[in-house]
């Protein structure tokens, strides 16, 4: 074996062991180590520490149909301007549509509506016009809506003061949340589950009060305290919630919690104008389509803030002013999957994961050992080797171990031992068949290579195709496999040999530790 | 030190192939009776795959089963299985079918539970809930995952080997993972991710053990060529016995130490890979070696 190979193999055992030592190693103890030396140490799987996993789909069409919506308003605040006439005017989830009155005008109506947005597609057939997003625009909408959801989540789960939590986009349209420690979700799947879009609107008076349809440019919404009362407000809002800019639970001079907020500059300038102008009528909270409450104006409000009082406990006043602080969702989320793992079953499989793998390995290498005396005893050393090596990669790309991933572990060890199997194999036989000691270590190695080689790749190529679709337990395992194989090769390839060289040029043998027996 | 112990004796002589066509006909039967298996009564499907909960409670004190069941019924989430895990009885896990309200539905049966037995749970140890969209999705991509495992290496083994090495590896393959699908709906196992994950294991593994066995029959090809295929793959099949013996011996070990000491958690996942590696080891030497000699009908003398 050349020189530089030797100092190779102890320098990559030197650095598996630095790299290892931390996941060891007692926390204060770590503390006091140089700063060059690695700290990061393995991550633990939710399944292993405890904690939530939430699995979020963002109702990205909502946010589709509200962009329509909004458009909606634009077409008709721009062709009044411009004095287009039209007809039919409507949204749908996927675009919107409109009639011209007039043909002749169909090309500047065509001209206006590509002004409003470039990313609008516009195909029209006899004077109907129907828009829809290009899908360059529909793309940014659908990213621009997940970028803000995540956002949102981000903003609403601080709030809740969660320690740690991991928030990531998954495909197209999903979110995936984890939160380690917490083993009761509940409360912030509720605080999830709201979109908490607020907008304050004028009371319609004049509709009749039992009408089940609403007047023009009206809507009827339910009462939050009794959803079968109803109220018709107008569509249009004065103000909406990202004209928040805090908002806080407070108690009123009954002792009542209520939420107490205040605007921004733009928002306290329109709520004064508006409470001028309508002394003595009511007005509607309007939070997610249901009336909080509709007081009525007593005197201007100029101040900039006011407070909502709807007959909250405490929690749910703290809630809405959590919601209103962080902001309102672009688009409802749906929980499609959730996972959460309490803490004593946690700390169970960490202790049955242990268990387990030093069991399992106390019993391979007492198996190893008889088979092989000596020998077996460098190709256990380079099994416990092996462990390091995988802990060691593990916390050097910050790697999560999961149950499935202890279990991954515990099985490099059969490979492992199965590359030492092939090559000690090989060794006697080429011994038996009168080779001297030392050629029929070379031999040996050199002979089983090509098994040892199309063993580890057909394992390697399945842990592979399992860590690309792999998803959550799976995937776990997958990578302490991928990480085992490699570096099982390592160690059961180059660090054995490296310890039969140590061991053959210190003793010389005659003889290798192989007799025929029959 | 000590001399070294061979467990089994060496240079041994064992004719396997005397049996390869009993063994051919035993595997055929039981390939046809795993797939027929897997229809009826079919696997198993868990969460994963099929939507719905499971939940595994620690109370405060042991309950009573039957007048929980009585409880369960009255919350209407449908048929619920139960079952004590642990050792004081008061570890239970509830498994409750996907509701009829989708993902919503399976949300409110959390709360449901959680509101209903707020005062004598003392721990959710595990609350599993995945939406019918998931588990389609899941289906489809473990699926994947398996195909193109099993492509991947076939492709590797073409390029390593010839044809007939690699569809005889293949067809030893396809018979070990048949029959743990086969081992998994007979027993009515809970076939899930982790399932997955094993069987595909079961599959690199079933190559590892073929390769081997491979490697030195090519390798005894060129070494004797004037003995016959049967003859080759006789002596080649004895020449790995030990290191096949050795490797299944301490993967099984390994398991089994899995299998006592794991936990509940990722126990099928180890029943699924002990099974699927007795299967691996016994395919190698009576599958995928007479498959092969089925293929490469050219004598030689």
């Amino acid at each position: 074996m050349p020189r530089w190979k030797i100092w190779l193999i102890l320098a990559i055992t030197l650095l598996g062991a630095i790299y290892a030592a931390p996941n060891l190693l007692p926390n204060n103890f770590l503390q006091q180590l140089p700063s060059w030396w690695p700290h990061q140490t393995v991550n633990l799987g939710l399944d292993l520490q405890g904690g939530a996993q939430l699995l979020m789909k963002v109702e990205v069409e909502k946010a589709l149909g509200d962009y329509y919506e909004g458009m909606t308003d634009s077409v008709r605040r721009e062709f009044r301007q411009a004095n287009i006439g039209y007809r039919d005017l409507s949204s749908r989830a996927d675009g919107l549509s409109l009639t011209v009155r007039d043909t002749a005008r169909i090309n500047d109506a065509k001209a206006k509506l590509h002004k409003l947005d470039s990313n609008l597609d516009i195909t029209e057939s006899d004077g109907k016009i129907t828009l829809k997003l290009s899908d360059v625009g529909l793309k940014a909408r659908r990213d621009q809506a997940m970028d803000q959801s995540i956002e949102i989540v981000r903003r609403r789960i601080d709030e809740t003061g969660t320690k740690e939590p991991v928030i990531a986009r998954q495909g197209t349209n999903r979110i995936i949340l984890q939160l380690p420690g917490v083993d009761n979700p509940e409360r912030i799947k509720q605080i999830l589950g709201k979109t908490a879009k607020l907008s304050f609107h004028m009371v319609d008076l004049e509709a009749a009060p039992d009408s089940l349809v609403a007047p023009p440019g009206d809507q009827r919404l339910p009462m939050q305290e009794d959803p079968t009362k109803f109220l018709a407000v107008k569509q249009s809002s004065l103000i909406t919630g990202d004209m928040l800019r805090d908002a806080r639970t407070s108690f009123d001079q009954n002792g009542q919690p209520v939420v107490s907020f205040e605007f921004d500059a733009v928002g306290a300038r329109r709520f004064a104008d508006v409470t001028t102008q309508n002394v003595g009528k009511p007005f509607a909270i309007v939070l997610d389509d249901k009336i909080i409450s509709a007081p009525v104006i007593r005197e201007p409000i100029t101040g900039g803030a006011g407070q909502i009082s709807g007959h909250f406990d405490t929690q749910g006043a703290n809630d809405l002013s959590l919601l209103l602080r962080a902001g309102a969702l672009p688009a409802p989320l749906t929980i499609i999957e959730e996972r959460t793992v309490g803490p004593t079953l946690g700390a169970d499989s960490i202790l049955a994961g242990r268990n387990a793998s030093l069991i399992g390995m106390g019993l391979v290498s007492v198996l190893v050992i008889v088979s092989y005396a000596l020998w077996g005893l460098f190709a256990v050393a380079a099994l416990f080797a092996n462990m390091i090596f995988i802990f060691a990669v593990m916390s050097l790309f910050q790697a999560t171990l999961t149950l499935p991933g202890i279990a991954g572990m515990v099985l490099t060890i059969g490979m492992a031992v199965d590359a030492n199997v092939l090559i000690f194999e090989r060794i006697r036989e080429e011994y038996l068949n009168g080779r001297t000691p030392l050629a029929a270590i070379d031999a040996g190695y050199a002979r089983a290579m090509s098994a040892v080689v199309d063993t580890n790749l057909t394992a390697f190529i399945s842990a592979l195709a399992l860590m690309s679709f792999g998803v959550g337990p799976v995937r776990g395992f997958a990578v302490t496999l991928v990480i085992g194989v490699i570096t099982s090769l390592f160690s059961a390839v180059w660090l054995t040999r490296l310890m039969l060289m140590a061991w053959f040029s210190a003793t010389r043998p005659k003889q290798l530790p192989f007799t025929k027996t029959s | 030190m000590f001399e070294p112990i061979r467990l089994i004796p060496d240079n041994p002589n064992i004719n396997f192939l005397k049996l390869r066509w009993v063994a051919i006909m035993i595997s055929s039967i039981l390939v046809l009776i795993s797939i027929i298996l897997c229809f009826t009564p079919g696997l198993n499907f868990g969460i994963d795959f099929k939507g719905g909960l499971v939940i595994e409670a620690k109370f405060e004190t042991a309950p009573d089963v039957a007048e929980l069941r009585t409880e369960l019924n009255a919350l209407n989430l449908g048929q619920i299985t139960l079952q004590q895990v642990g050792a004081d009885a008061s570890d239970v896990m509830f498994h409750i079918p996907q509701q009829p309200g989708g993902d919503a539905g399976n949300q409110t049966a959390i709360a449901a539970i959680r509101t209903h037995f707020t005062d004598r749970v003392s721990e959710y140890r595990r609350i599993e809930a995945v939406g019918p969209q998931v588990g389609g999705e899941l289906i489809k991509t473990s699926l994947y995952a398996v195909l193109l495992s099993i492509g991947g290496t076939l492709a590797y083994l073409w390029f390593r080997f010839d044809r007939g090495f690699s569809i005889a590896a293949i067809t030893a393959l396809i018979h070990d993972v048949v029959l743990t699908l086969g081992f998994f709906a007979i027993f009515h196992l809970d076939f899930d991710l982790s399932t997955v994950a094993a069987v595909l294991l079961i599959s690199g593994y079933s190559l590892n053990d073929t390769v081997v066995v491979f490697d030195r029959i090519r390798e005894d090809m060129r070494k004797y060529k004037s003995k016959s295929f049967v003859e080759i793959a006789h002596i080649a099949l004895n020449e790995t016995l030990f290191r096949t013996m050795m490797t299944s011996g301490t993967t099984l070990l390994v398991l089994l130490s899995l299998f006592v000491f794991g936990g509940e958690v990722i126990r099928n996942f180890t029943i699924a890979l002990i099974f699927g590696i007795l299967v691996g080891t016994y395919s190698s030497i009576f599958v995928a070696t007479p498959v092969w000699l089925l293929l490469e009908k050219r004598e030689k003398k």
